[in-house]
């Protein structure tokens, strides 16, 4: 999957301009050979996830063919909370460096973030509607993990308001920086409130995991991170060249401008 | 001497639009300068720049020594800016206003009952609440608050409008004696023959950049024979 | 420092007490939250003494949103905001100021609301200690998290829309903390309740830091 970008060069104005874009000419679409190779062993991984989830692995003796929701619904509800984490590094990196690379970082790991939320929410749905009748029900972590949907869309929110990146880059650091503790301090008192009444706790996984289960579990985590990886990867790349094109169009903008002025 | 102000190809943004396109300035201590042009040049970010409300995207950019893309905090609060928001809470008494925005700007509170009463605001005005008052009193409010503050760097956006006369030249006094004590000021202003009699200079800016500076003159007329008012 | 931020929040408390809003607007939407949520709730079946704990902290949620917009928008007015930060004042005693301002203001909130409970739902209070505690600690949080957040969005021209996105889901632990306090000061049960007064004091504590520590950068893009 390549993204083409033709970058523009050279103002359209009819003044001379004496500023030279300093944009960096970089690359024209958002893969490269690593991504490549990093794609096609997500690719290869998930066939073989596939293939032990649905074919290899036995069913489970209570939840049947249910279970093979395990090697994909702790996965990826696990790499939402890894997005999550590395979007509030990203962020304090930001504020401590300064530099685009930290920003983009927690940008694209907050969005992928929120994709793999989604993701998980819904297998936690599907899980449930056959094992307990209903799409949803109010247990520490499907609740948890939906006010992680939560918390990252007002990120992306704020991220996505028109205006100077450099000014909402610096507004959703901040909001970014606060997504860990924000999360610790919702999950505490989600968990405290459905356990401390010993309210019946649904549940998900099965008792016993070993042997291949544990192992499709596993290589499941693997395959799961590789395919964040690559999302983030080519996410990161677009929101770079997002931010060049600006780059471009503010100097064009000051060629007119001077332009305009010294025309009349 | 250093310059107060100092500016090099700056650009400032508002938005994604370069309100100004690469400004040369520098600025003496003690000058008045008037900054003229056409509406939409950048006049006015040129002096929010300088007060240290819009951020410096590239260029070099020094006031009092602060560096205008990191330290523009440093400048709070030696620097007093005047601009067409009057910067007052209107459901407080205008006493109740040059009170506060004295006191938050860490000035003396003595100063700024010497400014009410320069200003004509000790009297009736004093506990009218903002909002009733007219455009001119309102201006004369923000000023009283600017000259108690005593700031050592004066930025002034169309300061004569909506005043009578009257204002008008206390307000050239006022500014006449800051400059000579010490105070630099830049004056963003539509009246020319007003500001060309108190400026010793003039700077145009037309499309974000300096077009024409008439520099120091050589003699400071301005300055030597005073201004009085009638 | 501290002088400061007693100049910042006497400055709005001057100015709510000049304008009323929190009195006439705020107070009035809190006690028509508690109607709102009887007709919703009926009452019979006992739902609403049930859901009480609930219902008054969602409607403190809803007004303190409120308290916190009014708060900026005193400042959009005029250019204060711009006038705030040339003064000079320290960001973090600004902060302070700030949400000690709306803190009383949600403090007269939660009166008016405890008055509004007992009167509507028939509500009768026990565990008094905790509910006080309870609601001091909750409304120290939801102020200063309020305030922070505020700042944020008060330079946005979707601050109407967009704080409460920012600022509800935070303050979900002090929703459930709150409401699980007043649930056990309600049934005798106090001692769990102060578990939960101590969730309550750590993110009201957090938030102050963070608040004090984050407010300036977020001042300087409004």
């Amino acid at each position: 999957m390549t993204t083409e970008l033709q970058a523009e060069s050279g103002p359209r104005g009819a003044a001379e301009s004496a500023h030279v874009p300093t944009i960096d000419p970089g690359p024209h679409s958002t893969s490269s050979p690593a991504t490549r190779a990093l794609g096609i062993a997500v690719l290869a991984g998930f066939a073989m996830l596939a293939y032990l989830g649905l074919a290899g692995t036995p069913e489970d003796r209570v939840q049947g063919e249910l279970v093979r929701l395990l090697y994909v619904h702790p996965q990826s509800a696990t790499v939402a909370y890894l997005g999550c984490f590395l979007a509030t590094t990203g962020s304090v990196m930001y504020l401590w460096k300064r530099s685009l690379w930290w920003d983009l970082v927690a940008h694209s790991t907050a969005e992928i973030g929120a994709v793999f939320t989604a993701f998980a929410l819904l297998t936690g749905m599907l899980w449930g509607r056959p094992s307990w009748g209903t799409y949803w029900v109010w247990d520490a972590r499907l609740t948890s993990t939906a006010m992680l949907m939560l918390l990252l869309l007002g990120y992306l929110a704020l991220r996505k308001l028109p205006g100077d990146p450099d000014v909402r880059a610096r507004q959703s650091a901040i909001v970014g920086l606060l997504l860990v503790p924000n999360v610790i301090l919702v999950r505490q008192s989600v968990t405290w409130w459905r356990t401390l009444h010993q309210a019946p706790t649904l549940s998900l996984p099965g008792a016993e995991i070993e042997g291949l289960l544990l192992f499709t579990m596993m290589f499941g985590f693997a395959v799961f991170s590789g395919l964040f990886l690559w999302l983030t990867i080519h996410r990161f790349r677009v929101a770079w060249l997002v931010r060049q094109v600006d780059e471009l169009a503010v100097n064009e903008a000051i060629t007119a401008r001077i332009a305009e002025g010294t025309s009349r | 001497m250093d310059p107060v102000i100092h500016l090099d190809a700056a650009v400032a943004l508002l938005g994604r639009f370069p309100a100004l396109a690469g400004v040369d300035l520098d600025v003496a201590p003690g000058e008045i300068v008037l900054v003229q042009g056409p509406n939409g040049a950048g006049k006015s970010t040129l002096l929010r720049l300088c007060a240290g409300l819009v951020p410096l995207s590239s260029g070099v950019g020094t006031v009092l020594g602060a560096d205008l893309r990191r330290e523009r905090r440093r400048l709070r609060r030696r620097v007093g800016y005047l601009g067409h928001a009057a910067g007052l809470y209107d459901e407080l008494t205008v006493h109740d206003n040059v009170v506060f925005w004295t006191r938050a700007a860490g000035a003396d509170p003595a100063d700024a009952e010497r400014a009410m009463a320069a200003f004509g605001l000790d009297q009736r005005l004093r506990s009218v609440e903002v909002a009733k008052l007219s455009a001119g009193q309102r201006r004369r409010t923000a000023l009283a608050v600017l000259v108690a503050r005593r700031p050592e760097v004066w930025l002034l956006d169309e300061p004569h409008a909506a005043l009578d006369t009257e204002t008008r030249d206390l307000l050239d006094s006022v500014v006449l004696d800051a400059a000579r004590a010490g105070a630099t000021v830049l004056v963003a202003t539509h009246e020319h023959e007003r500001a060309a009699a108190m400026a010793q200079r003039t700077v145009t800016l037309a499309g974000g950049i300096v077009t024409a500076d008439t520099g120091r003159s050589a003699v400071d007329t301005a300055t030597t024979e005073g201004r009085r008012v009638p | 420092m501290f002088r400061d931020a007693t100049l910042v929040a006497a400055k709005d408390l001057r100015i709510e007490w000049r304008s009323r809003v929190g009195i006439n607007q705020i107070a009035p939407f809190a006690l028509l939250i508690l109607v709102l949520f009887a007709f919703a709730l009926g009452p019979d079946g006992g739902l609403l003494s049930k859901a009480t704990p609930g219902l008054y902290w969602v409607a403190v949620l809803l007004c303190g949103l409120l308290a916190v917009q009014r708060s900026f928008a005193v400042e959009a007015s005029d250019g204060a905001t711009d006038a705030l930060r040339l003064s000079g004042i320290e960001p973090s005693a600004l902060f302070l100021g700030k949400t000690a301002a709306v803190l009383v203001q949600i403090l007269a909130l939660d009166l008016v609301l405890l008055l509004g409970v007992t009167i509507l739902y028939g509500t009768t209070f026990t565990g008094w200690v905790l509910v006080a505690g309870t609601v001091l600690s909750a409304s120290v949080g939801i102020a200063a998290a309020g305030t922070l957040y505020g700042v944020l969005a008060a330079g946005l021209r979707v601050r109407e829309t967009l704080l409460p996105l920012l600022l509800l889901p935070v303050l979900a632990p002090v929703l459930i903390g709150s409401t699980r306090a007043f649930e056990a000061a309600l049934a005798g049960t106090t001692s769990e309740g102060w578990l939960w007064f101590g969730l309550l004091s750590v993110f009201a504590l957090m938030y102050i830091a963070a608040g004090a520590a984050l407010f300036g950068p977020l001042l300087e893009e409004a």
